[in-house]
């Protein structure tokens, strides 16, 4: 243990990881590109970046569930090839098997080791007492709230002693108050080193969580997934939220997370693909309007900081973003660093009617969403105004997973149908022109 | 695929007592004991019976009261046994199709069209193949017997299977991976587990389906001679054959009864015991229950059963091969992988086409086609009687099952009904029907016709029923705050809220009838028998002749009209009912 730990070979070693998106036959979606990253003992390191920004696929790469396409994973050394003695990973939904019972849940790494029956029952009770769960050993999951259910999630992870924990947004589930003691729960056992692991990579989307956690911070961009930006936090433990240091780390990971990928086109490097093949989040137009008129009024008279904004508009990151990047899309907020702005549209926006909020939201959405502007130039150019939205879907599926395409194109469609730029009808799957009178 | 799911019944959680912490049996041991010896004495005397010469057979077979028990029992051991090889049977077969892409092309569909054809045309060929296997022992008949009840059974337990398979948890699988999980100990810890709750509820459809092969099974013309298995199936043939009204209603309250404790003493424990399996995270209000499980539950032995089985699943678990240093996994590139599958299809699609080929020489050598028209032909007659009853049953069974499915208490009760009258096999019936029939001077081509819903139309009555229970509360609180009522309130609230419901039991309804139609559509009374011209009166004749290539000719007919339903009434039907009327 201590040679190893003296020694110079990191934990995990990512060499030049690509990962492609297969689509049939067209041109693959690049997923992660060049990634570099090495882990070593005692670190918390966090994976931070927007929804589909690889960090997720990196995580499951590195667990040996799936495989990049070029590059390697050493693991102690080793090539990674399926999942390893020694890694051990707690999942979002905490994945526990609904007909075992807390203690057997806890065991089945164990059983899958073939560890003798005693021993595995004393490891695994154990374990259960590490993590606080004594007195449920014999409790199904459903029984149990959210919070208990990570814990087993964590107890199980805990018991095959890996010296890797890999953590995919293992409090994301949770309400604020369970995951915050989740997080203070897990951080002392850690601090006292009485759990049996030498690193921990989680990924995560809160940007406090990472601050409050981690010793280093791994921001990743989106479109494709790299590494944008490194944070090293070397506060002490426990962190005060309140820290005038701790709230510069934060405003920090802001910008870096609105931060636009070197290189990419102005205004569209925030979605991931190009032109109309963009992939739009589903936003609904009442949070855009809300989010405009919360900015328009006072405090924030046209413009705030992101952190800010979060706070008191009581939304996450992780919600925050796609709806800003979205209304930056439409140019009616200017995104730089971790200042939001409304735009002279969006201010106009903001002070109008009903009436005149559709015709500024239709015309800004078929001038700058060229998928939106391609659907009604089809529309505009047939004899019967008319257009099936499967020949859409297909065109968005040469640049883009099926689901990506599905979720692309319903976004659009509510912006058009808000906007009154063009009509759909579920029942037949068509565009058309017109509006139900 | 009709995949149903169980009925809930609302009660409180089962209470578990302080007892059972003595060392003396308490009176749930003494329970369990009779039953369970009780169960090894009637399984000893069927192994026995069914080891008897052929000779021995026909001589036995009598409408003495007193045998009637016996040949229960051994009916009953049929259907079990035929249910453990549908069991092995689906493990096996549900479980290549969802592992493997190439077994998979192959599979589906044949489970598909294997589902809704009726199988029952095939006794003859399977029948000569059981008997060569075994000549002259019983035993070859009892293997075509339990045979036929096998294909009855298996189909819709695989297809539930291959599902449930098909739809594991992604973060399930991803965690079994992660920890390391070997194939065989992943099928016991995650895939039987999460098939469990659908495997089990279609084992229950299985059971009830399978009451039409048994008494079309048991009792057989091969060969030109009647031989008939003992059993309620033979009974019952004989009792229609000598025209014994009593006999015939012995049998009915044989069967009743039968049905009756299976259900009780066998699937509603499982069922309250399975209970524990169903995929979901949040405990449900509702859980079925059991008064033999719940009595189970208290004894000492119970939980020695229960622990002996636990270690019996470890143990099997454990049967894994050795764990064999990490090789590389081998991966075929996908291009490759691609091009095998096509091989692999064309090497189907030429066997397929050998096959057809096959069919053609053999129909056209010994029949006209001509023929095949005939039965085409018939085959529309059997069609709109399908469709007229299903029509008329739903009319019937609609307003009734939302009515009661809008009063719970009632519902409860009626649901546990209908289950066990869609249990019982209709064809026991039949007999009544003809002598009314001959009495009234009736037209069969009309009156034989209800006989092939009789069994099936209780499907279309649970599933409104279920439906109608299912409607939110908030939906119906709004219909009456705004004053919906009388069709409105059928077109918007009640309809549209049991449509997916409607679509699952109406479309068991049809797949079952036209199984039916075989034993409906000619039906005898001793020597009287009528007939009504369709094509389960093709099959029945043909099968009842002997003549093989009319049985296949009406078989391979058959099952192209139930497919071709299938695709293009039921499944958009279906699809509408997903996309549409799904309230979440």
């Amino acid at each position: 243990m201590l040679a190893e730990a003296l020694s110079d070979q990191p934990l995990v070693d990512i060499r030049h990881v690509k990962h492609f998106y297969r689509k049939g036959g067209a041109a693959d979606l690049l997923v992660l590109d060049d990634v570099n990253l090495q882990l070593r003992d005692n670190e918390i390191v966090g994976l931070l970046g927007r929804s589909g920004s690889g960090k997720s696929t990196l995580l499951r790469s590195i667990a040996g569930l799936l495989k990049p396409r070029e590059g390697e994973i050493l693991f102690q050394g080793q090539p990674i090839d399926g999942p390893a003695e020694g890694l051990s990973m707690v999942f979002q939904s905490f994945a526990l098997f609904p007909w075992l019972t807390v203690q057997q849940n806890v065991e089945l790494g164990l059983e899958a080791k073939r560890v003798p029956p005693e021993e595995r029952r004393q490891r695994a009770l154990a374990a259960i007492d590490l993590i606080g769960l004594d007195g449920f050993e014999n409790a199904y999951p459903k029984e149990l709230s959210g919070g208990m259910r990570q814990r087993v999630g964590l107890a199980r992870a805990l018991v095959v002693r890996p010296a890797l924990l890999l953590m995919d947004e293992p409090f994301s589930a949770l309400d604020v108050l369970t995951a915050e003691t989740l997080r203070t729960d897990l951080l002392d056992l850690w601090c006292e080193g009485r759990m049996p692991i030498r690193s921990i990579l989680m990924v995560t989307h809160n940007i406090e969580e990472a601050v409050l956690m981690c010793d280093r911070v791994l921001v990743f961009s989106s479109n494709p997934g790299r590494i944008a930006a490194e944070i090293r936090i070397d506060l002490p433990q426990p962190r005060n939220r309140q820290s005038p240091a701790f709230r510069a780390l934060v405003e920090e990971l802001y910008s870096l997370m609105t931060a636009r990928a070197l290189g990419a086109p102005a205004r569209e490097g925030l979605f991931p693909g190009m032109g109309i093949g963009m992939v739009l989040p589903e936003v609904s137009t009442n949070s855009l309007a809300g989010l405009l008129e919360t900015l328009q009024e006072a405090p924030h008279n046209g413009s705030a900081a992101l952190n800010a904004l979060s706070d008191d508009v009581g939304l996450d990151a992780d919600e925050l973003f796609p709806i800003a990047d979205t209304l930056q899309l439409f140019r009616l907020v200017e995104l730089e660093g971790n200042r939001i702005r409304l735009t002279t549209a969006g201010r106009r926006y903001a002070v109008s009617d009903v009436d005149a909020r559709k015709q500024l939201f239709s015309q800004h959405l078929l001038s700058f969403v060229p998928l939106a502007s391609h659907i009604r130039r089809v529309l505009d150019e047939r004899p019967n105004h008319q257009a099936p939205a499967r020949r859409f879907r297909d065109e968005l599926e040469d640049y883009m997973s099926e689901d990506y395409a599905d979720q692309t194109l319903k976004a659009v469609t509510n912006w058009g149908r808000y906007g009154e730029a063009f009509a759909y009808d579920e029942a037949s799957d068509l565009f058309s022109l017109e509006n139900p009178t | 695929m009709v995949l149903l799911q169980p009925q809930g019944r609302v009660s409180g959680p089962p209470t578990l007592g302080a007892l059972g912490r003595a060392y003396l049996p308490n009176a749930f041991d003494v329970l369990a004991f009779c039953l369970i010896a009780g169960a090894a004495a009637m399984i000893a005397h069927g192994g026995h019976e069914m080891n008897r010469p052929l000779s021995a057979l026909n001589a036995t077979m009598s409408l003495d009261l007193a045998q009637l028990p016996g040949y229960a029992v051994l009916t009953t051991l049929r259907m079990f046994a035929a249910l453990g090889a549908s069991l092995i049977f689906t493990f096996v077969v549900a479980t290549l199709a969802a592992k493997s892409r190439k077994a998979e092309l192959v599979i589906v569909p044949m489970l598909d069209i294997l589902q809704s054809v009726p199988v029952l045309g095939f006794l003859t060929f399977t029948i000569t193949f059981f008997m060569d296997l075994f000549p002259a022992r019983e035993l070859g008949l009892e293997c075509a017997s339990i045979f036929a009840i096998f294909t009855a059974q298996a189909w819709n337990m695989t297809f539930s299977m291959y599902q449930s398979l098909r739809t594991l948890p992604p973060d399930l699988e991803e965690a079994s991976q992660m920890f390391g999980l070997s194939a065989w100990r992943r099928f016991w810890r995650l895939d039987l587990p999460f098939a469990m709750p659908g495997l089990i509820w279609n084992m229950m459809m299985s059971m009830s389906g399978a009451w039409f092969f048994v008494v079309a099974s048991e009792a057989i013309t091969v060969r030109g001679q009647t031989v008939a298995l003992p059993g309620i199936g033979s009974w019952l043939s004989l009792a229609i054959q000598r025209q014994n009204f009593q006999a015939v209603a012995w049998a009915v309250a044989a069967m009743i009864v039968v049905i009756l404790l299976y259900d009780q003493l066998l699937f509603r424990p499982i069922v309250a015991w399975a209970d524990k399996f169903r995929f979901e995270l949040i405990a449900s209000e509702t859980q079925p229950t059991s008064w033999l499980y719940d009595a189970l539950r208290r004894t000492r032995l119970f939980r020695r059963l229960r622990d002996a089985g636990e270690k019996l699943i470890r143990r099997l678990q454990a049967l894994e091969r050795p764990r064999a240093p990490r090789a590389p996994s081998f991966k075929l590139d996908p291009a490759v992988d691609r091009t095998l599958d096509k091989v692999w299809l064309s090497l189907v699609v030429a066997a397929a086409a050998f096959g057809a080929w096959q069919v053609f020489l053999y129909i056209q050598a010994h029949l006209h086609w001509s023929d095949v028209i005939t039965a085409v032909g018939l085959g529309f007659l059997t069609l709109a009687r399908v469709l007229v009853l299903i029509v008329l049953a739903s009319l019937v069974w609609t307003p009734i099952g939302v009515w009661i499915g809008l009063r719970p208490a009632l519902a409860e009760r009626v649901q546990a009904l209908a289950q066990i009258l869609a249990a019982f096999p209709a064809n026991v019936l039949f007999p009544f029907a003809v002598m009314a029939i001959v009495a009234f001077h009736l037209d069969p081509n009309i009156w034989l016709s209800p006989l092939m819903v009789l069994g099936t139309q209780w499907y279309i009555l649970f599933n409104v029923i279920a439906g109608a229970s299912a409607l939110p509360g908030d939906l119906r609180e709004a219909a009456k705050v705004y004053k919906v009522r009388s069709w409105a309130w059928w077109r918007d609230v009640a309809l549209p809220g049991i449509f997916p419901y409607y679509v699952t039991g109406a479309l068991t309804a049809s797949g079952g009838s036209w199984n039916a139609s075989i034993v409906a559509e000619v039906a005898s009374w001793g020597k009287t028998q009528v007939q009504a011209a369709g094509l389960g009166a093709y099959i029945a004749n043909a099968t009842a002749a002997g003549d093989f290539p009319r049985v296949v000719t009406g078989v391979a007919v058959m099952s192209i009209f139930v497919i071709a339903l299938n695709r293009t009434l039921w499944r958009p039907l279906y699809a509408l009912a997903e996309r549409r009327f799904r309230l979440n």
